[in-house]
């Protein structure tokens, strides 16, 4: 039974900057819950914690469509550049929540990027962020030609994984749950490494 | 005995919370009549002024207790399935008088105060509490500690039928503790049974938890079964965990980073979103009770 042409023909109905208002809704939903006191008595981690989180959310998310076209036909290519937009926008109020609201002293946030490997690590996936945030356009695709275009971005595999280890490595003892989505962003960057059987090829990104 | 006590449950209404008795611990004293024998001393002694006590919900819904979930939420969720009563200690080592001892003979004697106290996480957060508790040092004088002992251990409570958490390895259960005896046995050291006056709550350690101020949290270990002395230093469960980030004296210090984050400063839970971090003090701020404990010492080697 082929189910991938009715449900791309559905998804061709839903136009991707739907994808922008709904992902802002968690964001306002956040600060207005930690503000009034709806994520407990320490909202400034709770908020700072659940963008973190939410931010790793949607860089998986992102490397799930590739895998998700070639092993069930259904393609969710026409959403991909708005997930990692909102990724970008995710982690970069993740950072500031971390800047502004917590560690608050310019010097020690200097003295925590350098000294502190899981914030480098941290720091590291969110500055390679930074190009392909800017580069998220037509313009610049047409720009940089589509091959050089599509190079730059697999900077995202590095800025999963970045983002997977800066979890493992900041939690205290040996916690199953962060381990779970590194084991989960390496399984979706091996599956890149299966090789393409046959001539049913799936047409180039 | 304990049904004479019910009778006073109207005055909660009238009584200031910081002044109500603790009823596990009447209920431990032989009721009204081992009261006076407890010497119930509600007024805090180590209450340094203008110290503001954090409300009950921030204290009891915001807690580190992995034997119930590593979430700050987690504990106030499942550790209702802890069983309290009955509860014993056993007391064993360098002792003159070892055995189990039943949590109403661990109260035999013991003089509870209220001590309103900064409570200092590792990971940079603080509190005010105020306990309700015993000096250690008095329950070590009733057992009796030999002259070799020199470290005291502690263990946490292994339920795996009652601790969610317990189920993955995140420490090597059970959780484990230790104090040099001196350490122990420094006036500031308590045995907790309560907070604001109620009953200790299963999330902070019920029924019984040691309580170090000038110390990062973790060293003050919950819900405790076993209290050993030896001669050697005990191991300690984060020590053991990852013992370049925790050592065993683990004394509040703003010089002496954590390798991942600062100690320079913490944040105050309860003082809302946009509230100023505020500096740590040393040794928590008991620096003119306890510095003497570790005259000579590298603190930053023996951190």
């Amino acid at each position: 039974m082929d189910l991938a042409g009715p449900i791309n023909g559905a998804l061709r109905r839903v136009p991707p900057w739907s994808l922008y208002i709904v992902a802002a809704v968690p964001v306002i939903w956040v600060f207005w819950a930690g503000a009034t006191g709806r994520l407990g008595v320490e909202p400034v981690e709770a908020i700072e914690h659940r963008l973190g989180l939410w931010g790793l959310w949607l860089l998986i998310a992102g490397l799930c469509v590739t895998p998700i076209r070639r092993f069930t036909g259904v393609s969710l290519i026409r959403f991909r550049r708005a997930v990692g937009v909102t990724a970008f926008f995710y982690i970069l109020a993740h950072m500031l929540v971390w800047l502004v609201l917590d560690v608050q002293i310019l010097a020690q946030v200097w003295a925590d990027i350098l000294k502190r490997p899981y914030i480098t690590v941290g720091m590291a996936g969110f500055l390679l962020m930074i190009p392909l945030a800017l580069t998220s356009n037509n313009w610049s695709v047409r720009r940089l030609g589509p091959q050089a275009w599509q190079r730059l971005h697999r900077l995202t595999y590095g800025v999963a994984l970045l983002g997977g280890l800066h979890f493992v490595m900041l939690r205290k003892g040996f916690q199953l749950e962060p381990l779970l989505y590194l084991a989960a962003i390496l399984g979706l960057l091996a599956l890149r490494l299966v090789p393409k059987r046959g001539r049913r090829a799936v047409p180039a990104e | 005995m304990a049904h004479r006590w019910t009778n006073d449950l109207t005055h909660d209404d009238v009584t200031p919370e910081r002044a109500w008795l603790n009823r596990r611990q009447i209920i431990a004293a032989g009721g009204l009549a081992g009261l006076a024998a407890t010497g119930l001393a509600p007024r805090a002694t180590a209450a340094p002024e203008g110290l503001k006590p954090n409300t009950w919900e921030e204290i009891t819904t915001y807690n580190n207790f992995y034997e119930f979930g590593t979430g700050k939420g987690d504990p106030a969720e499942n550790a209702h399935m802890l069983t309290t009563s009955p509860w014993s200690i056993t007391i064993d080592g360098l002792v003159d008088r070892p055995g189990d001892y039943s949590f109403e003979e661990v109260m035999e004697g013991m003089t509870v105060e209220e001590r309103i106290y900064r409570f200092r996480c590792v990971e940079a957060w603080s509190m005010v509490i105020p306990w309700n508790g015993f000096e250690l040092a008095d329950l070590l004088d009733k057992v009796g500690v030999k002259a070799e002992a020199r470290y005291v251990a502690f263990e946490t409570a292994l339920r795996p039928d009652e601790m969610p958490g317990v189920r993955f390895p995140v420490l090597d259960w059970p959780y484990v503790e230790g104090l040099r005896l001196d350490e122990a046995r420094h006036p500031l050291t308590i045995m907790a049974t309560g907070i604001y006056g109620r009953d200790i709550p299963n999330q902070n350690g019920a029924p019984i938890r040691l309580v170090v101020p000038w110390k990062y949290g973790f060293k003050s270990i919950k819900s405790i079964v076993r209290i050993t002395l030896t001669e050697d230093e005990p191991p300690t469960s984060w020590n053991k965990a990852n013992p370049r980030e925790y050592g065993f004296y683990s004394n509040v210090n703003p010089e002496v980073d954590h390798p991942r984050w600062s100690q320079a400063t913490e944040r105050v839970i309860g003082s809302g979103l946009f509230a100023r971090r505020q500096p740590t003090l040393m040794f928590n701020g008991y620096e003119e009770e306890v510095a003497s404990l570790y005259e000579g010492m590298d603190l930053t080697e023996n951190y």
